[in-house]
């Protein structure tokens, strides 16, 4: 369970997150959305501790997020962002065992989890040798996921996870994700600025404009009855042109 | 330290030393090689050359501060820049000033090598120049002066009033090469020694000193006055070889020699002292000191390359962490690099003495800045989103400095590093200015006598050592940096 309450965080004079309050339960899977620069990621931040709120409270499994906790909530959360933000000093497979050698897992124990993993997210033996450089955009992304699940955390906060990769592959690995979330159980919040995308993960979708809540919902509920005019024009934007409605979920 | 090496001998079964010192010409070398045979056949002592050492004031320093035993010196120099009290006419009365210093003075060797102006014999004869008051008519003449007469008053400052000189300009020629300058007619006068090897066989003439300015300037051996009552029987035997026993006639074929002939100072020294002055055995004795200078050298570049990382690489560390420590670190350090090396040596000198030591401490300093920019440079441009990540990874602080940020560092802390090693090996040829040893001995004693041959001996195996650093260093390169990244580095190229 993941709570936000009423928090607010300021750079300088710029509100990034204004009053937000949230909830997400253990399990689900939430999605923001919102166009770039409307506080989203610093939500995650915010929930990794990396950053302070300036007003609110955050808790992760009923624990406050703060200096003390940080590194104590951080053991719950595997963080995934765009591109993976892989080490590109270690090959691939050394970047997803990297947390599990900071533990002192035993070398057989890590071997054996690295491996599980890369069947999950199909990935072989041959790409995990290579270094980041070498791999494409969307192995990338997979050795990220691999990366954050390493220490089976409960709680998985990603990042535009599958921004910045080619259509095909995108829906390849947006199917594969989904699956992994109900399969695993995890709490999951998604970060994207792709409606569609927000539709295909979320149980609850929160849309944000400015660093604030426009609204909460499911899909049907942001659709059927926007809260705003903001709501429908975003919606709409990114809707599909007429002939290809059918496929719009 | 120095004080414990400066004990050891009479601790330990091994003979004494003897350090016996030169200034950085060629009369002082030769005088120094001559004393430093003599104390070699009285049997009693090991000697320890540390010829070169540059000036009247390092060389001074370096007995006063017990860094050597002994080396030649002139009575003027004594009474005028050491003593400052032209007064003292005679050696008995510089002998008693120096007692309280703890050093002691031979009687004179036999000749004076005072100073003196030369001009072209040809320009002589056109203007009618006989005497010093000549030089007075003619204000529209250039002198080119080395630089202990440019300053020192009993040279140029001193000459200029006691005459009521004036010249159109009066510039800093290294000793070396007045002769040169003067027959290129690129200046009019020059100064020069009495005993000079190369008056005999240059087109010039000496202007007399119709005022008496000059001071005498009888050679004589100077040392330290606990040298003395240690081995005894080596300084009695010393006056006994030397003093006397060289006239300026002698003193000037023996400084032609070298100087002209291009005879080897040891070559030299042995035909004075009647020894055979055969080449047999000189070039095993080359190829030897070649390789020995070579290990000092090296010695010199890896003992401050190894405490210039061990030192700046933290340094960068904590400039990285810290941006207002980093800009006043990275400023201090970058100060360090604008004094000229050669002053920097001369700055340890009243703090360390001569010799490995002041050496070794310069040339940490000198290395350090590449090195502290360069990691410095290197971590701050790393990733801020891949510090983050590590952080949520479960890194702590100093599993991200060793598994993160220093990995992605080194491709700039290694670059810093070679940079570093390249450059001290060639400012460690500076560290014979100071009695440090390595390749700069030949250049300091090609310099002095006018050699180029000796210069490049040198000069030569110090730049195939910088080239040997840098292929040394693309080896390290591989072993140190990430796969990873030196293929990213491929790439950007």
């Amino acid at each position: 369970m993941i709570v936000f309450e009423r928090v607010t965080k300021r750079f300088g004079p710029v509100v990034a997150v204004d009053d937000v309050s949230l909830a997400v339960a253990r399990g689900s899977t939430h999605v923001l959305v919102g166009s770039s620069g409307c506080g989203k990621s610093t939500i995650l931040k915010l929930a990794l501790g990396l950053l302070a709120p300036d007003a609110g409270t955050i808790r992760v499994d009923g624990t406050p997020v703060g200096p003390p906790t940080r590194a104590a909530v951080a053991r719950q959360i595997g963080y995934v962002v765009q591109e993976g933000a892989l080490y590109p000093h270690l090959a691939a497979s050394r970047n997803v065992a990297l947390p599990a050698e900071v533990q002192r897992w035993p070398r057989d124990r890590i071997a054996a989890r690295v491996e599980a993993l890369a069947r999950m997210v199909g990935l072989d033996d041959a790409t995990l040798g290579r270094y980041p450089r070498e791999l494409s955009g969307g192995q990338r992304q997979r050795v990220g996921l691999m990366r954050a699940l390493m220490l089976d955390p409960p709680i998985l906060l990603m990042d535009e996870p599958l921004g910045a990769l080619d259509p095909v592959v995108r829906a390849d690995l947006q199917a594969q994700l989904k699956q992994i979330f109900a399969d695993l159980g995890k709490t999951v919040i998604l970060v994207t600025h792709d409606i569609r995308e927000a539709v295909l993960f979320g149980t609850t979708i929160t849309l944000m404009t400015r660093g604030r809540v426009v609204q909460q919902g499911t899909f049907a509920d942001l659709a059927s009855y926007p809260a705003d005019p903001f709501v429908s024009e975003f919606i709409g934007a990114q809707a599909p042109p007429p002939e290809m409605r059918r496929y719009w979920p | 330290m120095l004080a414990l090496l400066g004990a050891s001998p009479a601790l330990a079964a091994e003979p004494p030393v003897v350090r016996v010192g030169s200034k950085s010409f060629t009369e002082s070398y030769l005088l120094a090689e001559i004393a430093a045979r003599v104390i070699e056949a009285a049997g009693e002592a090991r000697v320890e050359r540390k010829f070169g050492l540059g000036g009247t004031g390092i060389t001074h320093r370096a007995i006063e501060h017990g860094d050597i035993d002994l080396y030649p010196e002139y009575t003027g120099t004594l009474s005028h820049v050491i003593l400052k009290d032209p007064s003292l006419a005679s050696v008995a009365a510089i002998r008693r000033r120096l007692a309280v210093r703890g050093l002691e003075v031979s009687g004179p060797l036999g000749f004076s090598n005072t100073y003196a102006l030369a001009v072209r014999r040809e320009m002589a004869e056109r203007l009618g120049l006989r005497t010093i008051s000549d030089l007075a008519r003619h204000p529209d003449l250039t002198g080119a002066f080395s630089a202990g007469f440019l300053e020192r008053e009993d040279g140029w400052p001193g000459l200029r009033r006691h005459y009521g000189l004036r010249l159109a300009d009066a510039r800093l020629i290294e000793h070396a090469l007045t002769y040169q300058a003067l027959a290129s007619g690129t200046v009019h006068v020059i100064d020069v020694f009495a005993t000079d090897g190369r008056l005999a066989h240059a087109d010039v003439r000496i202007l007399r000193d119709d005022r008496k300015f000059f001071p005498d300037y009888s050679a004589v051996l100077l040392a330290r006055r606990d040298f003395v009552q240690r081995l005894p029987r080596t300084w009695a035997r010393l006056r006994e070889a030397l003093e006397g026993r060289i006239d300026d006639r002698t003193m000037a074929r023996l400084n032609g020699l070298a100087d002209v002939e291009g005879w080897s100072i040891p070559q030299v020294a042995g035909s004075f002292l009647g020894e055979t002055a055969t080449g047999v055995g000189e070039g095993r004795a080359r190829i030897r000191e070649l390789l020995g200078l070579t290990l000092d050298h090296l010695a010199l570049v890896l003992v401050s390359l190894v405490v210039a990382v061990a030192l700046g690489l933290p340094l960068g560390i904590l400039a990285a962490r810290s941006r207002r420590l980093g800009q006043l670190e990275l400023a201090s350090v970058g100060m360090l690099q604008t004094i000229p090396a050669l002053a920097l040596l001369c700055f340890m000198i009243p703090l360390f003495g001569i010799g490995k030591i002041p050496s070794l401490i310069a040339l940490i300093l000198y290395a350090l800045l590449p090195i502290v920019r360069n990691a410095y440079a290197g971590l701050i441009s790393v990733d801020r989103q891949l510090l983050e990540v590590a952080g949520v990874l479960g890194l702590d602080g100093r599993e991200r400095l060793w598994r993160i940020e220093l990995p992605l560092a080194s491709v700039s802390i290694m670059a810093g590093i070679k940079t570093s090693a390249v450059l001290t090996v060639g400012t460690a040829t500076l560290a014979a200015f100071i009695g440090g040893g390595g390749y700069g001995t030949l250049i300091v004693r090609g310099l002095a006598l006018d050699d180029v041959g000796t210069i490049l001996a040198g000069a030569v195996p110090a730049a195939l050592m910088a080239l040997a650093m840098h292929g040394l260093f693309e080896l390290v390169d591989r072993a140190v940096i990430p796969r990873g990244l030196r293929k990213e580095l491929a790439r950007s190229v």
